[in-house]
């Protein structure tokens, strides 16, 4: 159990998407204008990725890696499918995205008409094939451990976001040299607080 | 009409000029921002992912422009994703096989060009619509404006940050017995951050008709 909060906590601060990884920076720098959508797509990014992590987990342990293949029989041992993981995690994300939206629609409209538009582009978020990556390379050793991964970098970006967008609109009424308005302004001051998220790193966990 | 247009008409030619400066992928169309700034602590890396990219860019415009009007549009994403990611995959292999070390320096970033953003925006908005010719030098002009910026923001970081250029140590000996350090903030990933802001300022003071109102 501690080991799992360890996790979280470390994926949400220390190993924070944006600021360490640069993930998801494109709808990152496009989206945050204003504070009410950068929520509506935090959450659905904390969403996709605390449904698709676990799920390519899965998908990793069971079908992909050196030696996954054993359950179906023991001369199968030698197999390894793991080149085959770009294409598998995406196709997972994107089919993953699609009924997401489809369910969110059927059960829950009013939360479907503030994500609405926002669902379809996360399939394209860096973030959340990032995500999956991370999973596969840093080779979490179960479930739980994936899921609170996910779970946590998606908090993280969802921190940034709103952070930004917060920043982003009191910023406006800031007198800023003309050439760095808008897109400048932004990457500096994304690398501001990057440099305080650093003092996180000093945690031990 | 473009049956009979030369090779390199000079509106061809504005496919691959433009995206250098005034159409940047990165400092104006906002595209491809996760990899260009993960990559960027030395040069190394930043070339080969340009050159990936490139390689990525240009082959799926193509192969979407052939295809545009077979794909239905409802799955056209789905469509896309897939003829980058077989791409990506071929890519990642060669690297593995005959460039180990940077493929590991680059880790997730090889399979990141699967969602960067360069590479879903370019063929939505330009494969879908136009023949394979000028999609490929689309591919081509983009990818080197994202290069550009890549190798830039590298430069200054593995300058200032380490010192050396592409491996190689630049800067003499007899300036650290003066007492000079090489800035480890550089290196970290904030400044990158920081650096391509600097850039955008620099090209919008330049050319006033990129400044946002």
């Amino acid at each position: 159990m501690e080991n799992l909060i360890n996790i979280f906590i470390k994926s949400i601060f220390i190993d924070n998407m944006v600021f360490a990884f640069f993930f998801g920076m494109c709808s990152y720098l496009a989206v945050s204008k204003t504070v009410k959508t950068s929520m509506g797509l935090g959450i659905a990014v904390v969403f996709v990725l605390g449904i698709t992590v676990p799920m390519n987990y899965m998908l990793n342990k069971y079908i992909l890696s050196e030696g996954a293949l054993t359950w179906i029989s023991a001369s199968m041992a030698d197999v390894d499918l793991s080149f085959l993981s770009f294409i598998m995690f995406i196709a997972v994300i994107a089919s993953m995205v699609q009924l997401v939206e489809m369910i969110v629609e059927k059960f829950a409209p009013a939360l479907y008409s503030s994500l609405g538009i926002f669902l379809p582009l996360i399939a394209v978020n860096c973030a959340i094939l990032g995500g999956s990556l991370f999973m596969q390379e840093r080779g979490y050793s179960t479930l739980a451990e994936a899921t609170s991964f996910g779970l946590g970098s998606g908090i993280g970006w969802l921190l940034a976001i709103v952070g930004i967008a917060a920043i982003r609109e009191k910023i406006r009424y800031s007198n800023i040299p003309a050439p760095l308005r808008g897109l400048g302004i932004t990457f500096i001051v994304t690398g501001l607080m990057g440099i305080a998220f650093m003092s996180f790193m000093g945690i031990k966990l | 009409m473009s049956d009979k247009e030369p090779l390199f008409s000079a509106k061809n030619r504005k496919l691959l000029t433009n995206p250098l400066g005034s159409d940047n992928p990165i400092t104006i169309q906002v595209l491809g921002i996760c990899s260009a700034l993960a990559v960027t602590a030395k040069l190394e890396p930043a070339v080969v992912m340009t050159i990936s990219v490139m390689a990525v860019l240009a082959l799926a415009n193509v192969i979407v422009s052939l295809l545009r009007n077979t794909i239905p549009s409802r799955i056209r994403i789905i469509v896309q994703l897939v003829i980058v990611a077989a791409l990506v995959i071929l890519v990642d292999q060669i690297l593995k096989a005959y460039a180990y070390d940077v493929s590991k320096q680059l880790s997730v970033f090889v399979g990141l060009i699967i969602t960067n953003c360069i590479i879903m925006g370019r063929l939505e908005a330009f494969a879908l619509g136009n023949r394979p010719w000028p999609a490929f030098l689309d591919g081509i002009g983009n990818a080197a404006g994202y290069g550009i910026i890549l190798v830039i923001v590298a430069f200054f970081r593995e300058l200032l940050g380490s010192g050396t250029l592409y491996g190689f140590n630049v800067i003499p000996q007899a300036f650290y017995d003066m007492g000079y350090q090489n800035n480890g903030l550089m290196i970290l990933p904030p400044m990158a951050l920081v650096t391509v802001g600097i850039i955008i300022w620099v090209q919008r003071s330049r050319n006033k008709a990129l400044i946002e109102s």
